[in-house]
């Protein structure tokens, strides 16, 4: 073994570091630690100037262990794995020192935060004196992606997947995909008709030869790891065969059973036997099984009469688990809206004449229950006040972040209000205005321009007075309290995930946003990558957005997502457990104590002996550690986390300096 | 502005700079229906200037009925409600309060009631009752000051007491050693007063291992001594939680026929800061005969009736209307025959409005618990 060269690289990362930590005495501390051969700073050792300085030392001084005094490991531990690889080192002859998160940006005082430092210097120069060069092995990738959702997010990201060439799944909790999109009547701010850019791309999804949509589904199971996923997927009982339905709809007014139609925002009844809107895709109706007479009490078969003769009615079809091997996978479940009856001050439930903003999106489309008259009770409203920012930006609901939306959805809605009724006096009461998008001031300029009042303040309470509505807030720039009589009141309730992804974010060991949302792997440079490797999100599942940005972030998820599909083989953890058979119990505590069912207790022959071993598969273990943390006789070993590396880190770690 | 550090602590600990000036605040206040009283714009003069000048020259601070409207609904969950007790603090320390709020605090300190009554007095409400005292028994009911000393709300104690008699409660009362809760004292600025008060009914209420449960009367003692008396050992609850669950349980039974309409209104203690709407709505409903009504503004849109935060004792100038008028010519409308309330002030301002407003004979106004005895047989 050739004696142990170490270089030490001390980032300033421009003030991050260096206006806490004193990097001259860091560099001066690293010289005299044992088998340090170069110490060097650099404003930002991330950078190519930076990478350059331990490539050249490299070579020059023949140094074989590399420790770089930075940020965390998380941020930048692979670039400086790809300098040694391509300085011909081993990568793993790499240690890296978080003199950043946990150092300079937790401390103030300059001289303790720099002793602090050079205690973390010491554990890493120990450690990298003891570090082994790995080998990383390679697997083959599945070339098959799935995406879960099928709003626009999941449409567009499915799309683009199947373009590459590669096949993709579909999947869609619902009867149809669309999601909510398929609901707006016109976007903001170009005032295209929601449907008239959807429904195209819906029958793209239909019509593609890569493309397989599994609608009325959901996934309740994912196994294995990135380029090997073997995901079920149950599919719901829709009733109607699907293969066989010519959504012809003769069979649905033979249905007894009315119920409230979801995609109308139940402002208007549909039938137990259904399809969700004209366009759906899948073009198949569906049978709801809560309300369906036959399916409740068995004491009505009038669909099948109708449908005698194709026999697209199944009654006693059954769900259905398919197992589908996957490399990839792209989250996007969308949102739900905020349940505005959280806010009882503002009366909805309470008022008929208070509705949500996606119930007018129903109220004033042409395909929606009243052809896109604005009619409340049959009559128009003189009086439209809508009211922003309600369950957003609101800690007393939990939901301290802006929707993003609201403000240019309900700039849209007053828009639309004075296209139908010309004369209406139109209100709208707002804490900030948020039109930061491409067009987004223009547009808010020009409804304003539309005798739209904009009064600023938070409305504080709606409540009945003869036939009308009074609408209280304080107008702030007035700095009184004012009332405005309604005849309708729209409020601009905000986005929350989806209450159905949070299951979903368990199967695949997602994490959440203290907003609730779906975390991704880093907010600035990894926005559609997650935790867990080969699985990627796209939509408002990540936050919320409009649909510019949801596309956007889409086709950027399908690009990644496509990266180990095209690439075909995908790299394992280096850092592997491995266990000494000789030391190991058989105990199975690293068996439970493994969250990726990477161990198995196997019989093996170890010296001459048949015993049960706790056995590692390696393309399963993610080199979290816990085995090793869990084994009582020190058996299980993680590789660069050694017993014995981790011991050399304490030794030095205390001491004074 | 001189950046003290006193300044600085209440600031901070009152959240301010979390104010987004939305104005939800001042358009839910109860008073910024009858008086310019502007509570957002209150936030944003004392985070902008000195407390100590603000608070001198702002005089509509003693219109705050304390009732937390604006604390409840803040979506920056910032205290404006705090703002103002902060700032009558600064003028209670200062001595440059109203008289006949110094005459109240000076009552509280002395006889331990706001009411200026004798602390000697204050059992004179259950004479011939022979209640038990509070240590031969498994629950206390505390009466609270102005139960004990106002005549008409002496009959909604002895309603309370006929009612737990009824349930076969074990209960006893302190008597005459009943020490002010310290609410209002507290909503007066007076916080060092009411630091005293706490100390001392803590030391009574956890000296009797007997006491398990302590019932109130009043919405106002309930709060403080659920909220605002950490370490208190006994479990606090308001007479409407309480006889709720003997009404569930079985133990009591409203038998009578009691055929009126009634009306319910929330008291702002129990309702906005506590969140207890149920309760109360479940004792009116189960009175054989009742029908029951509600105010179109109920639970957190519940209308103020103007008595807290210590306005017992203050009058507004300039003011023709009053909270309270509205509430009782909103009941009439409604054709409701009683308003049951279920908090000493509120039947005492509303029973007032009821007067000024010509409507006695027509509407009424009674505790829940006066409805619970006329049902008991």
């Amino acid at each position: 073994m050739a004696a142990k060269k170490i270089g030490v690289y001390i980032c300033h990362c421009g003030v991050n570091i260096a206006a806490t930590v004193d990097i001259e005495e860091l560099k001066r501390f690293a010289a005299t630690l044992p088998r340090v051969k170069s110490v060097q700073n650099y404003m930002y050792v991330c950078s190519d100037p930076g990478q350059e300085l331990i490539r050249k030392d490299i070579k020059e001084k023949g140094l074989n262990r590399i420790v770089v005094a930075a940020c965390s490991p998380r941020m930048h531990e692979p670039t400086f794995r790809n300098v040694l690889k391509s300085a011909g080192l081993n990568p793993y002859c790499l240690e890296i020192t978080n003199i950043r998160e946990q150092c300079s940006w937790v401390h103030h005082d300059r001289h303790t935060a720099t002793e602090k430092a050079k205690g973390l210097l010491a554990a890493s120069v120990a450690k990298a004196a003891l570090l082994e060069p790995l080998e990383e092995h390679e697997v083959g990738v599945t070339p098959t992606a799935m995406v879960i959702g099928g709003g626009i997010a999941g449409i567009q990201a499915a799309l683009d997947i199947a373009d590459t060439g590669f096949k993709v799944y579909l999947v869609e909790k619902e009867a149809s995909i669309g999601g909510h999109m398929m609901q707006l009547d016109k976007t903001f701010p170009t005032l295209d008709c929601s449907a008239c850019i959807l429904t195209p791309k819906m029958a793209d999804v239909k019509n593609h030869p890569n493309i397989e949509l599994l609608a009325y589904s959901e996934v309740i199971e994912v196994k294995g790891f990135v380029g090997n996923f073997k995901v079920t997927v149950k599919k719901k009982p829709r009733y109607v065969i699907e293969s066989i339905c010519n959504a012809c709809g003769q069979c649905s007014p033979y249905c007894p059973i009315e119920i409230d139609d979801a995609f109308n925002e139940r402002l208007a009844k549909t039938k137990a036997l259904y399809i969700p809107f004209p366009q759906a895709i899948p073009a198949t109706y569906v049978i709801d099984p809560q309300s369906c007479r036959y399916l409740r009490d068995k004491s009505c078969r009038q669909c099948e009469q109708v449908c005698k003769e194709l026999q697209a009615i199944n009654l006693d079809q059954k769900e259905e688990l398919v197992e589908l091997d996957i490399g990839t996978i792209i989250v996007a479940t969308g949102f739900d809206i905020f349940d505005p009856r959280q806010k009882p001050e503002l009366g909805y439930g309470k008022y008929e004449n208070v509705i949500t903003g996606l119930e007018f999106e129903r109220l004033v489309s042409a395909s929606g229950p009243n052809q896109g008259d604005i009619k409340i009770n049959g009559k128009k409203p003189k009086d439209v006040v809508f009211v922003q920012c309600v369950g957003s930006r609101d800690q007393t609901v939990g939901n301290e972040y802006c929707s993003r939306v609201c403000c240019m959805y309900t700039a849209k809605h007053a828009h639309l209000v004075r296209e139908k009724l010309p004369d209406a006096h139109i209100t709208i009461f707002y804490i900030d205005i948020r039109a930061f998008g491409k067009g987004f001031e223009q547009f808010y300029d020009r409804v304003r321009g539309e005798r739209v009042y904009y009064r600023r303040g938070n409305v504080s309470e709606i409540y009945k007075k003869g036939d009308k509505l009074m609408v209280r807030a304080e107008d702030t720039l007035m700095g009184k309290a004012v009332e405005v009589a309604a005849d309708l009141v729209v409020l601009a309730v905000g986005m929350e995930p989806s209450k159905s992804a949070k299951e979903l974010g368990k199967i695949l060991k997602l994490s959440n946003s203290p907003d609730k949302f779906f975390l991704e792997a880093h907010p600035k440079l990894r926005p559609v990558d997650t935790g867990s490797d080969g699985v990627f999100l796209a939509g408002c599942c990540q936050g919320p957005k409009d649909i510019p940005d949801t596309v956007a972030q889409a086709s950027a998820a399908a690009a990644k997502a496509v990266i180990p599909l095209a690439h075909g083989t995908v790299k394992t953890e280096a850092m592997v457990s491995v266990v000494q058979a000789e030391a190991c119990r058989g105990c199975g505590f690293c068996v439970e104590a493994c969250p990726y069912a990477a161990i198995t207790l196997e019989e093996k022959k170890v010296r001459g002996k048949k015993k049960i071993v706790a056995t590692v598969n390696e393309v399963l273990c993610k080199s979290c550690g816990a085995c090793a943390a869990s084994c009582l006789s020190g058996a299980i070993q993680q590789k660069s986390f050694t017993d014995e590396q981790i011991l050399s880190m304490i030794a030095v770690i205390g001491k004074k300096y | 502005m001189e950046e003290t550090y006193e300044r600085a602590c209440y600031i901070e600990r009152l959240g301010l700079f979390g104010c987004i000036q939305c104005g939800k605040c001042t358009a839910g206040c109860p008073l910024n229906y009858l008086t310019p009283f502007n509570i957002r714009k209150m936030v944003y003069d004392v985070l902008n200037s000195s407390g100590e000048d603000i608070a001198s020259e702002k005089h509509e601070i003693w219109q705050c009925t304390t009732c937390s409207t604006c604390s409840s609904r803040c979506p920056k969950q910032i205290e404006p409600r705090d703002v103002i007790i902060n700032l009558r603090s600064i003028l209670v320390e200062d001595g440059n309060i109203p008289p006949q709020i110094r005459d109240v605090l000076k009552s509280i300190t002395i006889n331990y009631n706001p009411w200026r009554l004798g602390k000697e007095q204050r059992a004179e409400w259950c004479k011939g009752l022979e209640l038990k005292d509070a240590s031969e028994a498994d629950l206390l009911y505390y009466v609270g000051c102005t139960p004990a000393f106002d005549p008409r709300l002496q009959k909604v104690a002895q309603a309370v007491v006929k009612a737990l008699r009824k349930a076969k409660v074990d209960f006893g009362t302190l008597g005459v050693e009943e020490v002010c809760c310290g609410s209002e004292i507290r909503r007066l600025g007076d916080i060092w007063s009411f630091d005293a008060l706490r100390e001392a009914n803590t030391e009574i209420f956890n000296g009797y291992d007997n006491i398990k449960q302590i019932v109130t009367t009043s919405p106002h003692c309930y709060n403080t001594f659920k909220n605002e008396y950490p370490g208190l050992k006994p479990e606090v609850m308001h007479y409407t939680q309480f006889v709720s669950s003997l009404i569930d349980r079985g133990q009591l039974v409203l038998a009578k026929d009691y055929r009126k309409k009634v009306t319910y209104h929330d008291p702002c203690f129990l309702g906005k800061q506590n969140k207890i709407y149920e309760e109360p709505r479940n004792i009116l409903r189960s009175v054989p005969g009742i029908e029951f009504v509600e105010f179109d503004r109920n639970r957190e849109s519940s209308l103020c009736c103007e008595g807290g935060g210590g306005r017992m004792w203050i009058e507004i100038e300039d003011v023709k209307e009053r909270l309270a008028n509205i509430r009782v010519r909103d009941a009439r409308d409604m054709g409701v025959d009683i308003i049951a309330v279920a908090c000493p002030f509120c039947l005492l301002t509303l029973e007032d409005a009821v007067k000024s407003n010509d409507l006695e004979g027509k509407v009424q106004v009674m505790d829940i618990m006066e409805i619970v005895a006329k049902t008991l047989t």
